[in-house]
């Protein structure tokens, strides 16, 4: 991935006070960023390992989907999704302040230090899977970027407002996919409940919040993660009732990926991921 | 001589205006919307690009192409700035660019209809039938179909004609 310039905002008054709130950078490298500080780069990073490790996942697909069109629309929303990890961890690494650009947060970093949720990080399985993991994706993705949209950090609303219209675009056509294959053959029905019941609790991760997510909703910068749940039952019930598909019962939910602990894929997945970095630091093309 | 030559803004405008979008050669990156500010800091001429889909391959080309056209015409000093806001929508792309897009066999966008719940793309889907119909780009037929939301770059999506039966691209609404 080439390194785009810094993003640029029009909002220069706000962008200042923004800059205001948070203490100079520390030049110590190993000293501990200011609270505030810390929970936004925080969060750039959840979101940004979110879309990135997505993104990755997706391109697995290149080459190997199940007709042709498919194919290619897989790869063109892992396009969209890189492009915007490039945003979120181009804005962690500006904020933190330490030098780390986009390339460097994603090539760099083990698998400790990633963010994602776990949902993401499943290997893609049969294409139902993946599709039914991207629909549960959107839904979250699209409720999360529009809250984002009204951020009281300026940078974060123009990513959002950005993104929002790739997003959208994704849900039409996962949501479009999980009705035809849920309410397809008895087959693809099979196989859309099984993705749904398998994929279902680590969807739950999306709303559990912590100590991170309050300091962040407290200064309006992002939502609590709890608040989106209404607005993505909303989008899910109507689609997969649609699609002829059950939704599980019970309220339990995979966690771990949002503070660093991931499942075994994750780490074989960057190892192939990030191979070439590992191997020639440095290396353009 | 003529140490500082500053070109007025317009007129740089009109040279970009020859800069083919490196995907769909037929329109320029003034066409596409994308050149959203030309201005002067001192000597240093800035040109804000935004981008058209944030993954776009293609846009570390377009910056390259702006940058080559402006040196031929003498710029020597000069910055390409990323804008996100506003973000770029296919509402941007101006008549004249669309009759170009059609005549090169790629449907033009139509204005209003993303996904993001504006007006028309929401009343089509809230109604589950809208009488927006995309027009095929050779033989002029309404009778169209949408073979895939996706297509040959992130700006396309794959329709068909059903009575000329040829395939074509149609620009996505974003």
């Amino acid at each position: 991935m080439p390194s785009l310039p810094d993003v640029m905002t029009p909002d220069a008054a706000a962008l200042a006070a923004a800059a205001a709130a948070y203490p100079a950078p520390d030049t110590h490298q190993d000293a501990p960023l200011a609270p505030a500080r810390a929970a936004l780069v925080e969060f750039l990073t959840r979101m940004g390992d979110t879309t990135l490790v997505l993104g990755h996942r997706l391109s697995e697909w290149c080459g190997h989907g199940p007709v042709l069109e498919e194919d290619i629309g897989v790869a063109n929303v892992a396009l969209d999704l890189i492009g915007q990890t490039q945003f979120w961890l181009g804005l962690a690494g500006e904020i933190e302040g330490r030098g780390r650009k986009a390339d460097d947060l994603a090539f760099l970093r083990d698998v400790w230090e990633f963010r994602n949720v776990l949902l993401v990080e499943l290997p893609n399985g049969d294409f139902g899977q993946t599709i039914m993991r991207q629909f549960l994706f959107d839904a979250w993705h699209v409720a999360m970027l529009r809250a984002l949209t009204s951020s009281s950090e300026p940078r974060v609303a123009e990513i959002a407002v950005k993104a929002i219209k790739e997003a959208h675009y994704h849900l039409e056509k996962s949501a479009d996919l999980v009705v035809r294959l849920g309410d397809g053959t008895e087959e693809s029905h099979r196989r859309m409940q099984a993705a749904l019941d398998l994929l279902w609790p680590y969807a739950g991760e999306f709303f559990l919040g912590d100590a991170t997510d309050a300091v962040l909703a407290e200064a309006g910068i992002a939502p609590d993660p709890a608040s989106l749940r209404s607005a993505f039952d909303a989008t899910v019930g109507p689609v997969l009732a649609e699609a002829t598909l059950a939704v599980p019962a019970g309220s339990f939910a995979q966690k771990g990926g949002r503070r660093g602990i991931h499942t075994e894929h994750l780490g074989r997945m960057l190892a192939e991921m990030q191979f070439l970095q590992r191997a020639y630091p440095g290396a353009t093309w | 001589m003529e140490a500082h030559a500053r070109p007025a803004p317009d007129e740089i405008r009109r040279w970009l205006a020859d800069v083919p979008d490196p995907e769909i050669p037929v329109i320029s990156v003034v066409d596409l919307g994308i050149v959203r500010d030309l201005a002067w800091d001192g000597d240093t001429l800035v040109v804000t690009v935004t981008p058209t889909y944030s993954g776009c391959p293609a846009t570390a080309v377009i910056n390259l192409a702006i940058e080559a056209a402006l040196r031929a015409r003498g710029i020597a000093d000069l910055r390409i700035v990323r804008a996100l806001t506003p973000p770029w929508t296919s509402d941007w792309i101006g008549d004249a660019a669309r009759d170009k897009l059609r005549a090169y066999g790629i449907a033009p966008p139509i204005d209003g209809t993303a996904a993001d719940g504006r007006m028309l793309g929401r009343i089509g889907r809230l109604t589950g039938a809208s009488n927006l119909t995309v027009a095929c780009p050779r033989c002029a037929s309404n009778r169209t179909e949408r073979v895939s939301q996706f297509g040959s770059t992130p700006c396309k999506a794959s329709w068909r004609c059903t009575d000329c039966l040829e395939p074509f691209d149609y620009f996505k609404c974003i």
